[in-house]
């Protein structure tokens, strides 16, 4: 099959009085990791959660396998086999790490129900989940809690996740750890969309990247040919490079 | 094998799982300040299990009120009416069972109560359904319609309560056997009191148990702490909430019941009356907190019937001071649930 | 244009609009010479009181939006001022002046403390710490009975000029006596076109205009510079202290106040449904609300009796139309203003006057 896995389609989206997107066009091929990269306020989280639902669209179409989502809920879009990661992580703090993950695992009443061998992959990618399986996720580190928010997210086999920032505010260390559990996870042909803003860690993962700026997409085209172009780079990211290196 | 239990030789470092146990606290020691200050230990046994009693009967009317808020942000100002339509119900099937009700017989008086409690829970739940769906639900996000339109239920429904049965007081007379008392040593303690206690530990376990131990109560507290994301994960948290705001009604049901039991005259008017005493109990106990909700409850009974034998006069004023002291304390009440 | 200047620029904006609130200020004017009795002369008093007190409520609700439930506290605090200072100090102005001035200055405090303590919260918290402060002042109210008279309230004389026995002349006029009363009555509607005037040049000036964008949206009212806060505290101090005015007059006429007169919750549910069902956000809403709650308070309840006794056969209906269930009625409209006109009725005048509905 040829038509990507998602596709937006000239999407508007306003928040109460104030216009976000002004006609966002973004294709997600299957099977790879699409970065969306841009400066603050660019658009990118809107653009997330509205492919999730969770902003309504004012005009434009959200195709997701070829199907329009944007009329849809959240839980319906969920339920099509998309998972996300929202920039604070949601994860619920009062809730252990497992009661955390059996949440995320949909299809599993308790935590026996879940896939043990995935689990155990799971728990491959991120260790200190299962060191800190009773613990309040409330108790985790920054770093532990983004690994919890990913791990919710793929517990279960997913078609498409949707990933905000989740370099955000990790030391470098943390973040390679990240970067080996997304190279693990790309292994799976699961299709990604991944926003950043550190163009680093981006370089290391993404196949394609879309850059936006104003609530457009300014810039499409594949990871190898913007790391290889500096003027590229210095044109679409500006300063907001310099500063997230 | 897919239980996580091997343990690791290195765990890092990061804090025990730390029960906020200090509210607990609070429970035993008011109850042994207010020992030397009644004097007379047999009194004081008396008191606190009024007190404890009174508390009991709060909670499980409370109990719905402060999951309905923590889920959805939404206040119900006419949760009272649940109360009052429960204590009405009960009076309507314990006068049709009087036989029952007057016959002495332990036995005889529960099947008497039982299906009173249950027509008052059942009811109270299909009304609480009407209510989330034609009130409630169309000014969902909207706090300020919210409170007014919350209040215009509850002064349609009174009005209503009043059309059926009457605008004047009824009397809700205890069966028989749950009269009087049982000495305890020098200590008297009401039957009722003590079938209070039992019926909201009961409530109380239950809710806990459903909380802790099944995915529904995973998702509701989930959902008290972020919606969006509970929604992300794929469940449909208008459901979940319906379902929150008919137990809670059912709840508040039951608890009118009680409460009538315990008064054992009832009014049109009485679930408004109890209605402040409820804010203040959830405020204490932190907006979303179930553990919260029971102590505050357990609080403000034992403190109401200490006060009450001590300074009668303060007695009236007694769960505001201890909604203010509390606050002083903790400004977002005893469990301050984290909300983003 | 004179009008202009005395509406504040606020004109009733819809030809009904006017027609109907020219009708009502008449309708009280000639109440003494057109309705005899008392009770038609106690309706319109109460009409008079109630529409200053509504409309302070409004400036809370409607222009600043925040759900307060101890406005009636305040009103209390105005009513038992004058009631305590003419029973202790007896029937003079001077007591009138000392009362009203003592309870504006204790209004003035608790309603600055209130606000500045928590309406940084949330609009539900405020609206459920207002109703629990209520609840206690009315308690407090009627455990001090040494000073309020408790439950059974306080009888007390006004100044002579104000009393029945007083007479202006001995000539009736148009049929109507000269009395104290009547001075009473007219002296009542002139301050409260006063008090009404001074709030509606209060909601259009740049305060008002504050806090308008406030309730609108306080994020960017903050945002611009504005500290929500302190406007929204001033909102309810201002609020309070016309509520305790309208508390003042309320004891004037009655010469009695006591806990349900003027502090029971009722009172507080009476006022949230006048200005919802008269319009929030525009005073003229509560002119229009507190008249015809008012006077189907008072007499729909006739209408009601009839309607019950001619469907008397009918079990259900009869218990609905029964005259003592007006509130229910007036409820069941209050919930509808909610959802279908939250502008009230003075929305739907002004809307159609602008040509659409």
């Amino acid at each position: 099959m040829n038509t990507p896995l998602l596709q937006l389609e000239a999407v508007h989206t306003h928040i109460g009085a104030y216009h976000i997107l002004h006609g966002v066009d973004l294709q997600v091929p299957r099977g790879e990791l699409t970065v969306l990269l841009g400066r603050n306020g660019a658009g990118k989280t809107t653009t997330l959660r509205t492919i999730m639902g969770l902003w309504g669209v004012s005009s434009g179409c959200v195709r997701f396998d070829g199907e329009d989502i944007s009329a849809r809920s959240t839980p319906e879009i969920a339920h099509l086999g998309i998972a996300y990661v929202p920039e604070n992580m949601g994860v619920f703090a009062d809730l252990t790490v497992r009661e955390n993950m059996l949440l995320a695992a949909r299809g599993a009443r308790s935590i026996e129900e879940i896939d043990g061998k995935r689990l155990e992959w799971v728990f491959d990618l991120f260790p200190a989940l299962k060191r800190f399986w009773e613990h309040p996720a409330g108790l985790l580190s920054g770093g532990q809690k983004q690994m919890l928010a990913v791990a919710r997210a793929i517990i279960e086999p997913r078609q498409l996740l949707l990933i905000d920032e989740p370099s955000k505010g990790l030391a470098p260390a943390i973040i390679q750890n990240m970067v080996t559990a997304f190279r693990e996870l790309k292994q799976t042909d699961t299709t990604i969309l991944l926003v950043e803003q550190n163009f680093n860690f981006a370089r290391q993962l993404g196949d394609r990247v879309a850059v936006m700026d104003g609530g457009r997409i300014v810039h499409v085209g594949s990871m190898a040919e913007l790391a290889g172009d500096e003027d590229l780079q210095q044109r679409l990211l500006g300063l907001s490079l310099a500063a997230h290196q | 094998m897919n239980s996580p239990s091997t343990p690791t030789p290195f765990l890092d470092a990061l804090p025990a799982v730390k029960l906020d146990r200090i509210p607990l606290l609070l429970l035993p020691v008011l109850a042994l300040l207010a020992l030397p200050l009644v004097g007379s230990f047999s009194t004081w046994v008396t008191l606190t299990f009024a007190g404890l009693a009174m508390g009991m009967i709060i909670f499980i009317i409370a109990s719905g009120l402060t999951l309905v808020f923590g889920l959805m942000d939404v206040l119900n100002f006419g949760h009272g009416v649940f109360i009052t339509l429960g204590a009405f119900l009960a009076a309507s099937v314990l006068g049709r069972l009087t036989g029952w009700t007057e016959s002495g017989s332990l036995l005889l008086n529960l099947v008497a109560v039982l299906p009173a409690m249950l027509a008052a829970m059942v009811v109270a739940g299909l009304v609480g359904f009407a209510f989330e769906r034609l009130i409630i639900r169309p000014v969902y996000g909207q706090p300020l319609k919210q409170i007014m339109i919350t209040m215009g239920g509850m002064i349609v429904g009174v009005e209503l309560i009043k059309v059926i049965w009457g605008a004047q007081a009824i009397p809700l007379p205890l069966p028989t056997a749950f009269r009087g008392s049982l000495l305890f040593g020098d200590a008297a303690v009401e039957k009722y009191r003590l079938i209070a206690v039992v019926v909201g530990l009961g409530v109380f376990a239950v809710l806990s148990w459903v909380l802790s131990r099944t995915k529904l109560g995973l998702l509701i507290r989930a959902g008290v702490q972020d919606r969006e994301m509970v929604e992300s994960l794929g469940y449909r948290i208008g459901r979940l909430f319906i379902g929150v705001f008919v137990a809670g009604s059912a709840l508040a049901g039951l608890g009118g019941v009680m409460w009538g039991l315990y008064q054992q005259t009832i009014t049109p008017e009485m679930g408004g009356q109890i209605n402040v005493l409820l804010f203040i109990v959830i405020i204490i106990g932190g907006m979303g907190s179930v553990g919260g909700c029971f102590i505050g409850s357990l609080l403000v009974g034992l403190m109401a019937n200490y006060t009450g034998f001590l300074a009668p006069k303060v007695a009236l004023f007694s769960n505001i001071l201890l909604m203010v002291i509390v606050l002083m304390w903790r400004p977002e009440g005893l469990y301050p649930v984290g909300k983003r | 244009m004179i009008f202009n200047r005395l509406f504040s620029g606020d004109l009733p904006r819809s030809r009904v609009l006017l027609m109907v609130l020219v009708a009502i200020l008449a309708g009280l004017l000639l109440t003494p010479f057109v309705f005899p009795g008392a009770k038609a002369l106690n309706v319109a008093a109460k009409i008079c009181i109630f529409i200053v007190l509504v409309a302070s409520f409004d400036l809370l609700l409607g222009y600043t939006g925040i759900v307060s439930f101890a406005h009636t506290m305040f009103f209390g605090i105005g009513a038992y001022g004058v009631a305590i200072a003419l029973t202790r100090l007896g029937p003079t102005w001077t007591a009138v002046a000392v009362g009203v001035g003592a309870a504006v200055l204790l209004s003035l405090v608790l309603s600055m403390v209130i606000g500045l303590f928590s309406l940084r919260v949330k609009a539900m918290f405020y609206a459920m710490i207002t109703l629990a402060v209520a609840t206690a002042f009315q308690t407090l109210a009627s455990q001090l009975s040494e000073f309020t008279g408790g439950e059974d309230g306080l009888t007390f004389k006004v100044p002579e000029l104000l009393s029945p026995a007083f007479s202006l002349s001995e000539q009736p006029f148009l049929g109507v006596s000269l009395d104290g009363r009547l001075i009473a009555f007219y002296l009542l509607l002139a301050i409260t076109v006063a008090l009404f005037l001074i709030l509606l040049r209060i909601v259009n000036s740049p305060f008002g205009r504050v806090l308008q964008a406030i309730r609108e949206n306080a994020f960017r009212a903050e945002a611009l510079g504005y500290q929500t806060v302190v406007y929204r505290t001033w909102s309810n101090v201002l609020s309070a202290v016309f509520a305790t005015l309208a508390g003042a007059l309320l004891a004037l006429w009655l010469r009695y106040n006591g806990p349900d007169t003027s502090l029971s919750f009722e009172i507080m549910i009476d006022i949230l449904l006048m200005v919802v069902i008269g319009g929030m956000g525009t005073l003229y809403g509560s002119v229009i609300g507190a008249t015809l709650f008012i006077i189907v308070q008072n007499y729909l309840q006739d209408l009601m009796r009839f309607a019950s006794e001619g469907v008397s056969k009918v079990p259900f209906l009869r218990d609905l139309l029964h005259p003592d269930r007006w509130l229910l009625w007036l409820g069941i409209l209050f919930v509808l203003s909610v959802y279908r006109f939250p502008t009230g009725i003075v929305g739907k005048l002004r809307s159609k006057a602008r040509g659409y509905s």
